[in-house]
């Protein structure tokens, strides 16, 4: 039993509390972040970093596997094979890595690790049941960062073969019969990747199409990709219970069915940890959709006690979570911090990837914008050519009149890299000439930004 | 086909140039007879150019502001049949090459589409340097932030700035390092909940016309005329009560009676008793010449700026005359329709602001004139009748002389003179000598 003191103590040390505390400890502020487990969260541990691991092992394994049937390039492989518990091992080594350097910043930096579980005492209170002691730190602010956990389905509980993102990520071989019960981003990733390893897959979705918050020019791409690895859709469908055989599902139209299953893997989405170490003692406001209510400066209605990440609401995503992290450092420190991004890229990493940034064609049209729209399609792309990658396109929306950006997609291999452009072009208040008015290098995937904004004006080049 | 050529018309007595104050038609323009060509100004009105044939304006003879001579080359028309004159030769080169620099204009706006290198422009295709138009006020709805880039915002917020008040112009009204500094150097800061935007930027007007005019003559009077101002208090309770006295009976019949048509009166009681302010200072011949006739120049303002009419004859003229040539001349004055000859031609000039006319003006004499009465504005005050304060209608009169012809001793006089005038108004219809 030991006592301490703080300036800042963070609740979590996922991609939002790491960098939060990072910060704080940069600035000069005494400060303390408390994890239950590795530090990295989520992202690090079991969702971004592992997934993109596998996706990269199944992209590799696939090619290989395609090269040794039907190459165009004219090369020959014999008959490959994976041992899924070694990739794992693989992946798991960086993810190790990653720990250990997220570990190595807050030496650096200056901050406390404390491993063990937090229990908020009061707004200004915590302590920290570790391996075999217990630490009460009094501190002047509070950061909850404690993120969030893969939402179950009432009649698909986790377990047995049962799965949630978490455990598709460290199987020890691919499942023969792979369900996968919601067609969002995080399915459809972990779908596509067990489907290059072997998986017969099967997508089941209840709305109209897969990753339903997209318009349909954007997935279709992504559906025909499915649909030659040999993945079966089922949309206007939802899942009933396992069954022996695998899963009883139900379609909108023709009802009731089995497919054959050996895993479920459950990724209709994720619930927000808001009842975990006592938070939901300070009885803070929640909004209407179960979040934690925060200002502009990820202010809870609690004074001094700050949330980030996704406690905080939609998107759940890491790099809004760091942005949010680094905020509340600088808002502590007595920095005139304010939450003011324009936008936040989304990338989905199928096969093509999808990258998405500022509004949405329909959005826009919500906001009541008269919208500008000019599209690229990939297969006038050289370089995509090239990369046998020339499905998809990147597309360019802008404020009639101003020209100003305000949407910016792309569907395409390797596209994702582009929303770094995307979102520079965006937040730096673009508008469509000046996007048109910088030289891109050429042959690469970015040109597409340069000719999708050429044809807002209706002077695209290569098309 | 044939060229016509429109020479400036003789606009006003013995007017040797005017000045172009605008065109009502452009190169190109067909114009029928009798159509209005443009307007010119002479000292003192604005006189429009009409047509004299109907035919296509393919060269005019400057730009508004330009002084042109009468009799000289004013426009140029294509007309069916023949023409009276070959196109505009060297006289006027200037204005040929900008007629000629517009055909080209015109001409490559009208060329082919041809894939321009210019990027695809939503708002600038043109590759010619366009100003920068100022969106600051136009604010996309939708969207509650003000366009700017992370690196402004930040140093907006460190500035204390609300970058909702700041205007932007680069494109989409986005808001710029160089908006941020304007606003900060402006004192733009400010305190919490103040929404108050820095009005930024200069509007550039050319004086011409008459506002030129106006200003010339401001500028001679003030500096050849070493000006003596007096102000005097008139007590006008019994003239108001004679007026209202006399807008009770005549008015129905004869109109209604303001102060100026009394005052009027004043002054030719006035002069009467002393006709050297009646008079105009040729200084540069070194003469006076004090006139007969009372010509009054009633000062009038017009949307285009200060006129004034000119009431002929005053000493001819009854009460109610005057009064219905005031309101004659204020109109077709303030409607610009006043010829020449009523615009020029006054001996001496009554300056009135109505209620707006104050307690003192320092009144500018209308030159060569040397003498201007300004009225002031009437109010109920309380005057000392040596037992007891009395409320009184009173009026402060403002007159300003020419000190190099009239001493103070003399224009102190005459203000008496009017003064006692207008306190007993019995005496503004008894003749001098009567």
């Amino acid at each position: 039993m030991s006592a301490g003191t703080c300036g800042l103590l963070v609740l979590g040390a996922g991609p939002g509390g790491y960098v939060c505390a990072i910060r704080a400890g940069q600035i000069g502020i005494d400060t303390v972040i408390v994890e239950e487990t590795a530090p990295g969260g989520t992202c690090l541990n079991v969702g971004c970093i592992p997934s993109k691991a596998l996706i990269h092992a199944a992209n590799e394994f696939h090619k290989i596997t395609h090269a040794s049937d039907q190459s165009a390039l004219g090369i020959k492989v014999a008959d490959p094979t994976i041992d899924l518990g070694k990739t794992v091992d693989w992946k798991d080594a960086i993810v190790r890595r990653l720990n250990g350097g997220v570990e190595g910043l807050f030496r650096k930096a200056g901050v406390r690790l404390v491993r063990g579980r937090g229990e908020i005492l009061d707004g200004k209170t915590v302590r920290v049941v570790t391996e075999d002691d217990e630490e009460t730190i009094q501190t002047e602010a509070l950061v909850l960062a404690t993120g969030s956990a893969p939402a179950a389905l009432p009649t698909l509980p986790f377990g047995g073969k049962v799965i949630s993102s978490t455990e598709a990520l460290s199987l020890a071989e691919p499942p023969s019969a792979l369900a996968v019960v919601g067609g969002g981003y995080i399915g459809l990733e972990l779908g596509t990747a067990y489907a290059k390893l072997g998986s017969r897959v099967t997508v089941i979705e209840a709305e109209e199409r897969i990753l339903p918050q997209y318009d349909a020019a954007i997935t279709r791409p992504v559906e025909q990709s499915l649909e030659r690895l040999g993945a079966t859709v089922l949309t206007r469908t939802k899942a009933l219970e396992p069954t022996k055989k695998g899963l009883r599902v139900d379609h909108a139209a023709d009802g009731p069915r089995e497919i054959e299953a050996d895993r479920i893997l459950v990724t209709t989405g994720r619930t927000p940890r808001i009842r975990e170490a006592g938070i939901d003692g300070l009885a803070l406001t929640i909004t209407q959709d179960g979040f934690i209510a925060i200002d502009d400066r990820c202010a809870t209605s609690m004074r001094g006690v700050y949330a980030i990440g996704d406690i905080t609401g939609d998107p759940m995503l890491a790099h809004k979570a760091m942005a949010q992290g680094e905020l509340v450092a600088e808002v502590v420190a007595g920095h005139r911090a304010r939450w003011d991004r324009t936008c936040i890229p989304a990338v989905c990493f199928t096969d093509p990837e999808i990258v998405t940034c500022g509004l949405l064609p329909d959005e826009a049209a919500e906001q009541g914008f008269d919208v500008a729209v000019g599209q690229f399609p990939l297969a006038a792309s050289g370089r995509a050519m090239t990369m046998e990658a020339a499905s998809g396109f990147v597309r360019a929306l802008a404020e009639r009149g101003t020209g100003r950006i305000l949407g910016l997609q792309a569907v395409g291999r390797d596209i994702s890299e582009l929303s770094t452009a995307f979102a520079v072009a965006i937040e730096m208040g673009a508008v469509v000439d000046d996007i048109s008015g910088v030289i891109h290098a050429h042959p690469t995937l970015g040109e597409g930004l340069q000719e999708a904004c050429f044809a807002i004006g209706g002077k695209a080049i290569h098309v | 086909m044939g060229v016509y050529t429109i020479m400036l018309p003789d606009v006003g007595e013995g007017i040797a140039e005017a000045e172009l104050v605008e065109w009502n038609v452009a190169v190109g323009d067909t114009v029928r007879e009798d159509d209005v060509l443009g307007t010119v100004m002479t000292d003192k009105a604005a006189v429009e150019v009409p047509s004299t044939v109907t035919g296509r304006v393919v060269w005019l003879a400057g730009q508004p502001g330009d002084t042109l001579a009468i009799g000289s080359k004013f426009i140029q028309l294509d007309i069916d049949g023949e023409g009276d004159d070959e196109p505009a030769g060297d006289d006027a080169p200037a204005a040929e090459a900008k007629a000629e620099e517009e055909a080209v204009l015109e001409a490559a706006s009208a060329a082919p589409a041809e894939p321009e290198p210019q990027p695809a422009g939503r708002g600038s295709p043109s590759p010619e340097p366009q100003p920068v138009p100022r969106r600051a006020e136009r604010a996309p709805a939708p969207v509650p932030r003000p366009l700017a880039a992370p690196a402004i915002r930040k140093r907006a917020r460190e500035a204390g700035v609300d970058l909702r008040q700041v205007a932007g112009t680069g494109p989409a009204g986005r808001i710029g390092h160089d908006d941020l500094d304007a606003f900060i150097a402006g004192g733009g800061r400010q305190g919490a909940g103040k929404v108050r935007r820095l009005a930024t930027g200069t509007t550039t007007r050319k004086v011409v016309g008459m506002r030129r005019r106006i200003a010339e003559k401001m500028a001679l009077s003030k500096s050849r005329i070493p000006h003596i101002t007096i102000v005097e208090e008139i007590d006008v309770t019994a003239l108001e009560a004679l007026r209202a006295q006399l807008n009770a009976q005549h008015a129905p019949e004869r109109g209604k009676l303001t102060v100026l048509p009394f005052i009027a009166t004043a002054l030719v009681r006035g002069i009467e008793a002393h006709p050297g302010m009646n008079a105009r200072f040729d200084d540069e011949a070194g003469e006076i010449e004090e006139h007969a006739a009372v010509h009054i120049g009633i000062a009038t303002q017009t949307e285009a700026g200060l006129a004034v009419p000119v009431i002929s004859h005053a000493e001819a003229r009854t009460l109610w005359d005057l009064a219905a040539e005031i309101d004659r001349l204020a109109t077709t004055t303030r409607d610009g329709k006043a010829t020449r000859d009523e615009l020029t031609g006054s001996t001496i000039t009554i300056t009135s602001l109505g209620p707006l006319g104050a307690i003192a003006t320092t009144p500018i004499i209308n030159h060569p004139e040397v003498a201007i009465v300004g009225v002031n504005k009437m109010a109920m005050r309380p005057i000392w009748d040596g037992a007891a304060f009395q409320p009184r209608m009173m009026m402060n009169l403002s007159c300003s002389f020419d000190h190099r012809v009239i001493d103070g001793w003399d224009a102190a006089n005459f203000v008496r003179t009017l003064k006692t005038h207008l306190e007993t108004p019995a005496l503004l219809f008894m003749e001098a000598g009567q």
